[in-house]
Formats: C-alpha cells, structure tokens, sequence
C-alpha cells in the first residue's frame, strides 16, 4: 500500500486495519473538496480530526459513510478488509459503520422511539428492554420518545439522540462529526463519558472530527490529525496538536510535521 | 345485525367500522337509498339520538329550520339535486352538556352499479356537549360509476365542542360530491379531521365553516393519499365573523400513480380580532402526478391576523440517507417517510381514536 502513514508511537504494529481511506478525491456539486487523503485506523483505536470550519472534515466523514452526494472522484475506501468505495449507505451501516450527524435531519411523523427501534433491529410494535429503558433514561431522552426525530430538538438533545442511536446501531466503527458543537457542557459530558463507556466495552473503533479538546477529556485517543484545504496533516498525540494549534494556530502546527519530516529539528 | 348481507359487513370492517361491538356508541348504517340499520349503544343513551333525516322531521318539526341553512340549495347542480330529491340521511344530536368520548359511527355504502347516493345529514352539538365522532362512507368494491351527493348541516352550539373524523373509502369508479357547512357559536369548537388515503376516481369538496361565536374555533386537518389517478380536489375554508374567532388548518397531501391532489384553503376575517393559520405540504413521489397547494387568505379589517405556511415537492434525500444509516434499505426508508408524513398526530384524536385511524392508515401504508 503506498503513502501509508507511518505512525511515531514507535510500537509494535500488530493490530489490524479496520478503516482506510487511499487517496480519496471528493467532490460535492462538482467542486472538489477533498484532494488525495490518506488514512488508516486501527481496530480499536481512536483518531481526532481537528481543522477549521470548510477545512473538509464533514465532507470526510460522510465520504466514508457512502451518502451519495459526497462523490468520491478517486481512491478507495476500505473497510473491515473490504473494498465499500461503491457499497450503499444501508450496506456500510449493515458492516458496522455508524454516523453521528451534526445536522441531522427533521422528520416529520418518525418518533425517536422509532428511530431508536430500527437501530436495535426492533419492530416498531415491540416494546424496549429494561435494559434499553435505563440507558434512554440515562440519556435523559425518554420524554423525548414519541417526538418526531429532531424537530424541535436543542443542540444538546440532537447530539444525545445521535449518540443514543449510535449506540444502539452496536457498530465496529463510530464517526463522530463534531460531537462538541452546540452542546452544552453537561451533555457534552454525558456523551462522552458514554462514548468512551461504548468503546472500551466493544473494543469499536473512533473518528472525530472536532474543533475543541474539551472531548480529549473523556475519550482516549490515540492520534489526532489535522485536516486543512482538502489536505491531511501531521499523526501526533492529540493533546499536543491540539496545544499547538491553540497556541500557534492550523498552519504553524502543519509546518511543524513539515519541518520534522524535512529533517529541519526544531 | 343477521338481516345485513354479509358483502355489506365485509365492507365496513375494511374501513374499521365494526357493528357487531355494542359499546361502540352509536351505528348508522345508509345502504344505496335507504337506512337499515340505526341504533344508538346502551352506554350512550340519553347522550345523543341518531336517526334517519325523514324520521326525524316527523319526530321533530322544528328541524326543517335547519335544513338548507348552511349549504345553499342553488349552490351546484350536486345541491340541487339532493334539494330536489333524496333518499334520507342521518340526524345526529349530541344532548345538552354531555360528552360522548367513544367514536359514533355512520356509514354510507353504495352496493348497486351507477347508482346516484343522495343524502342530507343534520348534526346538532347541543349546548356545552362534546363529542368526538367518526364517520366513513363505504362501498362494495365491485361497483362501477357510482355517485355519492351528500349535503351536511353541522350546528355547533355555546361552549360545544364538535370532533368530526371522516375517513372515505370510495371505489376507483365513484364519483363524489359531498357539500358541507358548519355554524360555529359561542366558544363553540368545530374540529373536522379528513382522512382519505384509498384510490377514488374523483373527490371534490370545500366545506365552509362560519365561526360566528364569539371565541369559537375551526380546525381542518386532512391527510389525503391520491393514488391510481385518483382526483382529489379538498379545501377548506372558514369565515371569521365572530370577536376572538380562530381558525387552524393542517394538511398533509401525497400524489402519486398518476394522482391529481389539490389542496384549497381559505380564511377570511372579518373581524378586527381573529387570527388564522394555514400549514399546506405535498410530497410527490413520481412524474406523473400532482400535487398543488392554493392558500387564500382574506383581511377586511385592521387586526386581522392570518398567516400560512405551504410547501410542496420530493421526499428530502437527506431524510432518506438518514434513515439509510440505520441499516435499512432505501424503499423501506421511502416508505417509513411516507408513513410518517400521514401522522395522524396533527389531529389531536383521543388515543382510541387515533388508534383506529392509524390502524387504518397503516393498511393502505402496508399495502402500496
């Protein structure tokens, strides 16, 4: 496999590859948007991805999910070992895949308690465990269940019915894109504490897109990456990307992995 | 119950009317150009009275009062025929402060080929009465070319509440006419919910609700399904006379197989304090058919305040993928949308009720 990045933990590499994305084009309306990223996740581990806001991180995320609007112009997606560059959102989702959407969507008539049904594999006639009762009640959604999907839904409540549903879909792979935005501190911390409790247990795997550290706070990850104008950027430990870009901005931060990788020790 | 032929029976179970079960309130039963079956449940007894319009301006002579109040006989050709002729129609009176929280039944069929129905229903919601009452309008399924004329005169009386649930079942061939108008009083509430989600050749109605009572209030809500060329021409429209008037309008319109689905509704205020709303979406589902929204809305004084709020077009794919994401395919997903969109939520029926309904919707979902 060419350009594969070559990750500076200095460790053993033994664990096998759950995600990779290879020189992936993406386009949306026909501008291109993404232009050659490279990537690769381990089985159970977790990745960040800072970048400013267009930097192209949704666009990533979705592109990997197969929502068709997200055209993937060239490279390949490979996942659990198999190539789903032409695979559907529904096929993806059935392998394990799973999205929490910054924006999800309105429906008008779907309850939370049906969404929350199909993501179980439940009949929308059956009733919830009392197991998944206590987890709907521990996410503070239960007077929420027989509202249509997130209208009228403040960010926090968004953000908590998406990783609920998430949670419920048992995926292999989660994608997070920006779990910290619009959340308030409270939820923010509930889902993550959530997030890491669903990781640890299933040994799944995590991409997040993030503009803020706060969730580094809850959620072990491993690297952090920075995507900037459609470019990925620098593996490191995240708590120290995410200092520098605090400190000295994205493009300081890049120059420093071009500096390392140009043999220019700072 | 044994004297009603078996065909007939079949066909108002289809539609969730069921005549055998004797706590369902009170049953009335039209067949072609006669009623044959009326009753009133044990339960609801001294509640209400439901008989047959002829019997009851026998029973009662004051009732011709109420007839050809609302609707004007020289409307249409369709009034003018029943006004010339017609074959009877149900009377139904809720009594004085009494509430009737069970459904009440009534149920127009048409079993014989080219038969014109013409009927004239009154409906009288007593002073401080409340009821919630669902009709329907069956027909054997094999009949061709049939027409259903009915007028319908609906008096909501002082501090009345009036919930009028319709859900039509027509054959491909009918052609139907129906003439309604209401007369709300004071803080009086009219509430017509219209279901109509099975294939019917040609619908075409524009009840008038006048909210002349101070504080009254209209609500329309219909959820219309337009499927294999079906016609359906629905509006709604409420006069706004009274001080503190409102009137509230909901509709959910899908077209598809070549269905032509338009939606009408109109407000008019004509009282420096109403307020009005109107809320109009369409989905289309293929090329071939239509789905039109036409909002009006009328001011004649300062203070009027009536708005509205339309849309029509494709399911959002965004939805769609959405939906995807949770491991189910594409038409399944189309399909949850579409079932969603007919939420019988915006009716605001009793849980029983709603039950029905959606028991109801589900059938013709499940079906398509």
């Amino acid at each position: 496999m060419k350009r594969l990045i070559t990750f500076q933990s200095g460790e053993v590499e033994t664990r096998l590859s759950i995600l990779t994305v290879d020189n992936l084009k993406v386009s949306v309306e026909n501008k291109v948007i993404l232009e050659g990223i490279d990537l690769m996740l381990k089985s159970g581990e977790n990745y960040v991805m800072f970048g400013p806001n267009g930097s192209g991180k949704s666009t990533l995320i979705n592109a990997i999910m197969g929502i068709p609007q997200y055209k993937v112009v060239s490279g390949k997606i490979t996942f659990m070992g198999k190539d789903i560059t032409d695979r559907s959102v529904e096929d993806r989702a059935k392998m394990g895949m799973s999205v929490a959407f910054q924006y999800p969507p309105e429906i008008t008539g779907v309850k939370l308690s049906d969404m929350l049904k199909l993501c179980l594999g439940k009949n929308h006639r059956s009733d919830f465990s009392e197991e998944e009762k206590k987890l709907i009640e521990g996410f503070k959604l239960t007077e929420f269940l027989d509202r249509d999907i997130n209208v009228g839904f403040s960010g926090g409540e968004r953000k908590r019915s998406e990783i609920l549903q998430m949670i419920f879909l048992r995926p292999k792979l989660i994608l997070l894109d920006e779990p910290d935005s619009g959340v308030d501190v409270e939820s923010l911390k509930l889902i993550s504490t959530e997030i890491e409790r669903y990781l640890e247990k299933s040994g799944s795997s995590a991409l997040i897109v993030t503009h803020k550290g706060d969730i580094l706070e809850y959620i072990k990850a491993k690297y952090a990456c920075i995507l900037l104008e459609g470019v990925m950027h620098c593996f490191s430990n995240p708590k120290e990307v995410y200092e520098t870009i605090k400190r000295s901005g994205y493009k300081e931060c890049i120059a420093c992995q071009e500096r390392i990788s140009r043999g220019w020790q700072t | 119950m044994t004297s009603i032929p078996h065909q007939i029976l079949e066909g108002t179970s289809a539609v969730g009317i069921d005549l055998g079960d004797e706590k369902r309130s009170a049953t009335f039963l039209h067949v072609d150009q006669s009623t044959i079956f009326s009753k009133v449940g044990e339960f609801f007894k001294g509640k209400l009275e439901l008989m047959d319009t002829k019997d009851a301006l026998q029973k009662y002579p004051w009732l011709k009062d109420y007839m050809w109040k609302l609707v004007d006989k020289n409307k249409d050709e369709f009034t003018k025929r029943v006004a010339e002729d017609y074959s009877g129609g149900y009377f139904m009176r809720i009594l004085p402060g009494e509430e009737v929280v069970f459904p009440l039944q009534s149920c127009l069929m048409i079993t014989k080929e080219k038969l014109e129905q013409r009927v004239h229903n009154i409906i009288l919601a007593e002073e401080g009465s409340k009821a919630h009452i669902i009709t329907s309008c069956v027909q054997h399924f094999n009949v061709a070319k049939a027409a259903h004329l009915g007028i319908s005169e609906i008096y909501v009386k002082k501090d009345a509440t009036f919930n009028f649930t319709m859900v039509h079942s027509w054959s491909e061939e009918t052609t139907v006419r129906p003439r309604t108008g209401v007369l709300v009083e004071d803080k009086g509430t009219f509430v017509s919910n219209y279901i109509c989600v099975r294939p019917v050749k040609d619908v075409q109605m524009y009840p008038v609700a006048y909210c002349n009572g101070e504080d009254s209030r209209v609500s329309f809500n219909s959820i219309l399904y337009g499927s294999k060329n079906s016609s359906l021409d629905i509006g709604s429209k409420a006069i706004l006379n009274g001080k503190g008037s409102r009137a509230e309008m909901i509709s959910r319109a899908i077209g598809r197989e070549k269905a032509k689905v338009i939606v009408r509704g109109m407000i008019e205020g004509n009282n420096p304090d109403c307020k009005g709303h109107l809320e109009c979406r369409g989905l289309i589902i293929d090329e071939d058919s239509l789905v039109q929204s036409i909002p009006e809305l009328i001011a004649r004084k300062r203070g009027v305040e009536i708005t509205h709020e339309a849309a029509v077009g494709k399911i959002s794919e965004k939805e769609i993928e959405y939906l995807m994401t949770r491991k189910i395919p594409r038409d399944q997903a189309i399909s949850m949308i579409i079932r969603g969109f007919m939420d019988v939520s915006i009716m605001g029926l009793p849980k029983a009720l709603s039950d029905e309904v959606n028991r109801i919707v589900d059938l013709v979902a499940e079906s398509s």
